[in-house]
């Protein structure tokens, strides 16, 4: 999940530039269908991308030895809830994981039957959409494995992770984290429901008790604090309709790139 | 294929031929690369901004070792930009790099307003320019790269010739445009040993490496291809490597218009608009 922390903070100091942003190629974005055209690139991009990689084709996995001496906490470094407050002072007993939508059987579990499914430990990279990196060991429960337990209706076609964190404060809850996937990314081997890193417990800073980790795509894709999975057939009931918090807000929903 | 003007009756040994210099796929992928690697230059120059450092190796972000850094500090109560390259050099920026004013405010960003795109701090919106034209720029180069092959104009135009090579001539051709002393008469029908080794090192290497360095920090890309990864030591090195090559290539584009302005800009613009060059020829009148 990646905060655009200085991004907001230069947006506030660049307030000056309030007059060049009526101008320029935000102008010629909103004008005429050029906003569309320039946009289009994302589905060529996605295309290719999906070509070139197939469904199977992983994601590097390192060493013990490269994982990053120091992992950067972005975005939300806690949610500030009573509800979460709670679940941390008790150590997540608590919580539950939803699972509902275009399911067959919609389940709730605990973090104590996730550690009881098949797990998964991979080293693989975490890349932000600024271009920073870091490398980091995450153990979890494939997603496919809960998919499958739920059992899919024909009509699913993302899967979409609700989040305890809210990284903007707005009266209608907009600012609300959420993230989605499709199906060929929700079934990748190496997309799990992480509950450790580097060894431990998730920390609060990383999304405990879950977070997604989807390895062909930016850090924004990588949902923290997850607690509900809804399978949908399309977006366009759920806040912006672009599929995510930061897709609501320009960026790319395909984040392959 | 030359079209022969007659040149003052005055001077009736020497006339000025116009010859065809840039076919019309050369001068079209030409000014269609001017405007993809403009865009893609302002608005690399945003996506650079969203994070101002680089590194070296697989990982890299705040914690870790920087390779070069554009950042803004407070010195004496008063902000000041700096750019600081490994560990010990640190330059001072003010107004350009690290701080600089935005409609009339001063402003914490690496690069300043007036280089990128858009103005205003804008990841996204930088993100969107720069695949957008960076799917144009790699079409339009595999245009000109199969043309090149196709047509022959690299072997013929590019690829220099073995007496070319050779240290005495480079060195009298450097010491010419040193002199700014360009070929003139036949000679000026053809690239000199210069220009045909920067060109080369041009469109086979530092394009090739952009784009290739380019690919290894998309996390999609990698997974498909991983050997990019070893190919240039990881995501963090192709993005410090990204902005190395780019770096090379603005000096490239420099020296390219300071060398087409004091050749003569009127008829290095012709030739590569309308494809004619005009040269000056000794010879009987015709």
């Amino acid at each position: 999940m990646t905060s655009l922390t200085r991004r907001r903070f230069l947006i506030g100091t660049a307030s000056g530039a309030s007059v060049l942003a009526l101008t320029g190629c935000d102008a010629l974005e909103q004008n005429a269908g050029l906003g569309a055209v320039i946009r289009s690139a994302e589905t060529l991009t996605m295309k290719a991308q999906r070509l070139l990689l197939g469904r199977g084709a992983l994601a590097r996995e390192f060493a013990e030895t490269d994982i990053s001496p120091s992992f950067r906490v972005n975005g939300t470094s806690a949610p500030d809830s009573e509800e979460y407050a709670q679940l941390v002072e008790g150590k997540f007993a608590g919580w539950r994981l939803k699972i509902d939508g275009l399911v067959d059987r919609p389940q709730e579990l605990s973090l104590a039957d996730l550690k009881k499914l098949p797990a998964r430990t991979q080293i693989t990279r975490h890349d932000c959409v600024e271009g920073w990196s870091a490398i980091g060991k995450w153990t979890g429960v494939p997603l496919g494995i809960l998919l499958g337990s739920v059992g899919l209706k024909p009509s699913a076609r993302f899967a979409v992770f609700h989040c305890a964190d809210e990284l903007e404060r707005t009266l209608d809850g907009s600012g609300r984290y959420y993230e989605s996937i499709d199906l060929i990314d929700a079934f990748h081997p190496q997309t799990i429901l992480a509950y450790a890193m580097n060894g431990q417990d998730l920390a609060v800073g990383h999304g405990a008790p879950l977070r997604l980790r989807v390895e062909r795509q930016l850090g924004y894709k990588q949902a923290k604090y997850v607690k509900r999975i809804e399978i949908v057939d399309s977006f366009a009931g759920l806040w912006g309709g672009n599929g995510g918090y930061w897709e609501d807000r320009g960026y790319e929903w395909y984040a392959g790139i | 294929m030359t079209e022969e003007l007659r040149n003052s009756p005055l001077t009736p040994r020497w006339r000025t031929i116009l010859i065809r210099r840039h076919s019309v796929v050369t001068r079209l992928t030409h000014w269609l690369n001017v405007l993809c690697l403009g865009v893609l230059l302002l608005s690399g120059l945003q996506i650079f901004n969203a994070y101002p450092q680089l590194h070296w190796g697989q990982y890299g972000a705040d914690a870790d070792p920087a390779f070069l850094k554009i950042g803004a500090s407070e010195s004496n109560g008063e902000p000041h930009g700096f750019i600081t390259i490994g560990s010990s050099v640190t330059v001072s920026t003010t107004g350009v790099l690290g701080l600089s004013k935005t409609g009339g405010e001063w402003t914490t960003r690496a690069f300043p307003a007036w280089l990128t795109l858009p103005p205003y701090q804008d990841l996204a919106a930088g993100r969107r320019w720069h695949f957008f034209f960076a799917w144009i720029f790699v079409v339009n180069g595999l245009v000109y790269l199969g043309y090149g092959f196709l047509s022959h104009h690299f072997r013929r135009d590019l690829v220099p010739q073995r007496s070319e090579l050779v240290p005495r001539h480079l060195w009298r051709e450097i010491v010419d445009h040193a002199r700014l002393r360009f070929p003139k008469g036949e000679k000026a029908r053809r690239y000199n040993a210069l220009q045909k080794l920067t060109y080369i090192a041009v469109i086979a290497a530092l394009l090739p490496l952009m784009v290739l360095t380019g690919l290894t920090m998309s996390p999609g890309v990698d997974a498909a291809f991983p050997v990019l990864l070893d190919i240039f030591g990881g995501r963090q090195s192709a993005r410090t490597l990204h902005f190395i090559t780019a770096s090379l290539l603005v000096a490239f584009v420099a020296v390219h218009v300071a060398m087409v302005v004091l050749s003569g800009p009127w008829n290095t613009m012709r030739s590569m608009i309308t494809g004619r060059y005009a040269i000056r020829q000794e010879g009987p009148d015709a």
